[in-house]
């Protein structure tokens, strides 16, 4: 009888029956995930908060007003602002190119998307410094028609965009290709030119996710420590991103001020996260619909 | 294939968008001066910006901003040689500001020639920074290959305070061992056997000594050890000043080709001249740096620094830092021959 009941245990059990492990085996791994999850993400980020707050929250808003940080989160969200619909437009063409056309040496362009993803965010700095420094033969060109770009913000932009570069397009090719090229062939089929193809029939299509890939493009394009640390310079209330400024103020043992910033760094990015949330959330059913994720 | 050839001539189109993508210029004060410092002096040069600001205005009637940069002394130069737009360097050794002189001559040959004292305005040592207490008894350089101490200290490729460290503890080995070089290298390899993290900057190896707690000593800038005390509170840690150490002597000088090309050569000349007056002696001896011209600090300031035997860069040991440099930091140097990472 005892063992007619262990067998019967997984079968009567009505919440999950696709799966046979015991409740206990269930119950550890759901603890072992939140432990894990509580001490690697929710607890520094609290702590981040619990730092930022320890003078009160006067100190904490002075840290955010201070002309220097005012400047940096400035630069941040000009960067991202500057970066992030570039990347837009380029990983549109770029997923649009690969996934509804074949030419040779496709696989090749594919791969060198995805290159910023592979190589350490120094290297992609270095690239730069390498490309403008006053030893190229871009650089003093450049210089002499009174273009900085190296320790200076277009440097600091192209350094964003090219780790940003994958995030668009890699959302979208896997979904454009899913999709595949028949209702664009219908659409032409009917008359319509190429750029109503993309407008009326590829565009709704990719629309969601399109929206998360700019939306993770943004939360790095904000966060980018490596490259921009290469090109910036350093140049306080000139050339320091957030993450940058506090490096700097965290080097300065002004840690209530570097923990200030960062909270606002988190904050967006956690922002960020929350309309991801809310966009999976109402149109999930789209989204799945569309082959999203 | 019509709509191929249409979307790629839009990718061309975009591409070169972006590549000719300008830059917004940042909008300038009066005169607007960079000045690309290392590490330890971010808070002496944020009273020193605002001192000579004042002093320019009252002058001049011009408003003179001046904006800082810093970070390991050899990541800076090296910043400048690639083209950092700095009006001003004032950087931990002169080794740093050659190597700006050679790659490219934007600063001339002759700048330890411009201001006094052979363009350091301030010196500093080199001091050992220790737990309260100093539970390990440490003394003296000897001390700090005893076992068990962990001695912190940042790269000597990357970090010119490393360099002084380094330095000050072969001019100490030098007495010791009657300028036996087996025996130094034997010494000098065996202490960074007791280094537990080499940090790229002065500031990092605080961090890692203070913030982080790891070590037991930290050689460490003076002014920085003082600083830390500042920081951190008396109550954790001990200044120990060795017997002997070295006399660092961190330059200025103008970058010519920059301010040449941006006209901005008066206000940094006379910024770094600034350096020399009453107030800059005074400022840099609030902040702990050795004043180059004493006599110009009052009293009660200067008696908070010790005296202790200081060998220079130019001792025959040395032989200067264009014979140092390379005999002990170039590739294959005495570092490279006596440091291997840790397993």
């Amino acid at each position: 009888m005892a063992h007619d009941l262990s067998q019967s245990e997984p079968i009567g059990n009505v919440w999950n029956p696709a799966t046979t492990e015991s409740r206990t085996a269930r119950y550890v791994l759901i603890a072992i995930t939140l432990v894990f999850l509580g001490l690697f993400l929710f607890m520094p980020l609290v702590s981040v908060f619990v730092e930022a707050f320890r003078k009160g929250p006067a100190e904490f808003f002075a840290a955010l007003v201070e002309p220097d940080a005012k400047a940096a989160i400035r630069l941040t969200l000009l960067v991202a602002a500057t970066a992030v619909p570039l990347n837009l437009i380029f990983g549109v063409v770029a997923a649009w190119t690969i996934a509804k056309f074949e030419f040779k040496g496709k696989a090749f362009l594919t791969t060198l998307i995805d290159l910023p993803f592979s190589v350490s965010p120094v290297i992609s700095g270095l690239v730069y410094v390498l490309l403008f420094s006053s030893h190229s033969v871009l650089g003093p060109w450049l210089k002499s028609h009174g273009i900085e770009v190296l320790f200076a913000v277009p440097g600091i932009v192209l350094a964003t965009m090219f780790v940003t570069f994958p995030f668009v397009a890699r959302e979208l090719i896997p979904l454009m290709q899913h999709q595949g090229t028949t209702d664009e062939e219908a659409a032409l089929s009917l008359g319509a030119n190429g750029w109503q193809t993309f407008w009326h029939v590829t565009l709704p299509n990719i629309k969601w996710g399109l929206l998360y890939g700019v939306l993770l493009c943004n939360a790095r394009a904000m966060g980018e420590f490596g490259a921009v640390s290469v090109v910036s310079g350093h140049i306080r209330g000139l050339t320091n991103t957030m993450p940058l400024h506090v490096e700097i103020l965290y080097n300065e043992y002004n840690f209530v001020a570097a923990f200030a910033v960062a909270s606002l760094l988190a904050l967006l990015a956690l922002v960020t996260l929350v309309l991801k949330t809310l966009l999976e959330l109402r149109y999930g059913a789209e989204l799945r619909a569309a082959g999203g994720h | 294939m019509k709509h191929f050839r249409f979307s790629l001539s839009l990718a061309a189109a975009l591409l070169t968008a972006t590549v000719a993508f300008q830059p917004m210029s940042a909008a300038r004060a009066d005169t607007t001066l960079l000045n690309v410092s290392y590490d330890p002096t971010r808070e002496f040069y944020k009273d020193f910006n605002a001192a000579f600001a004042a002093k320019w205005k009252a002058d001049t009637g011009e408003t003179v901003t001046i904006q800082t940069s810093h970070g390991g002394s050899g990541k800076q130069a090296r910043a400048v040689i690639d083209g950092l737009d700095a009006d001003v360097v004032t950087l931990a050794l002169e080794s740093d500001i050659s190597a700006i002189v050679k790659a490219g001559n934007k600063i001339n040959p002759d700048w330890r020639t411009k201001y006094p004292h052979n363009s350091a305005p301030y010196t500093s040592t080199i001091v050992f920074l220790v737990r309260k207490g100093n539970p390990k008894g440490i003394k003296d350089w000897g001390d700090l290959v005893k076992d068990g101490v962990e001695v912190i200290t940042p790269n000597p490729k990357t970090s010119g305070g490393a360099r002084w460290n380094y330095l000050a503890a072969w001019a100490w080995a030098y007495g010791q061992y009657g300028g036996d070089e087996a025996k130094i290298k034997d010494y000098i390899a065996t202490l960074f056997q007791h280094v537990p993290v080499l940090d790229t900057g002065a500031r990092g190896s605080t961090t890692t000594f203070a913030q982080r707690e790891l070590g037991d000593v930290l050689l460490a800038w003076e002014n920085e050890a003082y600083l830390s005390l500042a920081e951190f509170g008396e109550d954790k840690f001990d200044i120990v000043v060795p017997p002997q150490s070295i006399l660092a002597e961190p330059p200025v000088a103008v970058v010519d080709a920059n301010v040449d090309a941006k006209g901005t050569r008066k206000a940094a000349e006379a910024y770094l001249q600034y350096l020399y007056s009453e107030e800059g002696q005074t400022l840099a001896a609030k902040h702990f740096y050795r004043p180059a011209e004493p006599e110009l600090v009052p009293a009660d300031v200067l008696k908070k620094i010790p005296e202790l035997k200081l060998v220079t860069i130019d001792d025959p040991i040395f032989g200067g830092w264009a014979k140092a440099q390379p005999y002990h930091f170039g590739d294959g140097g005495t570092f490279d021959q006596i440091y291997k990472p840790k397993q």
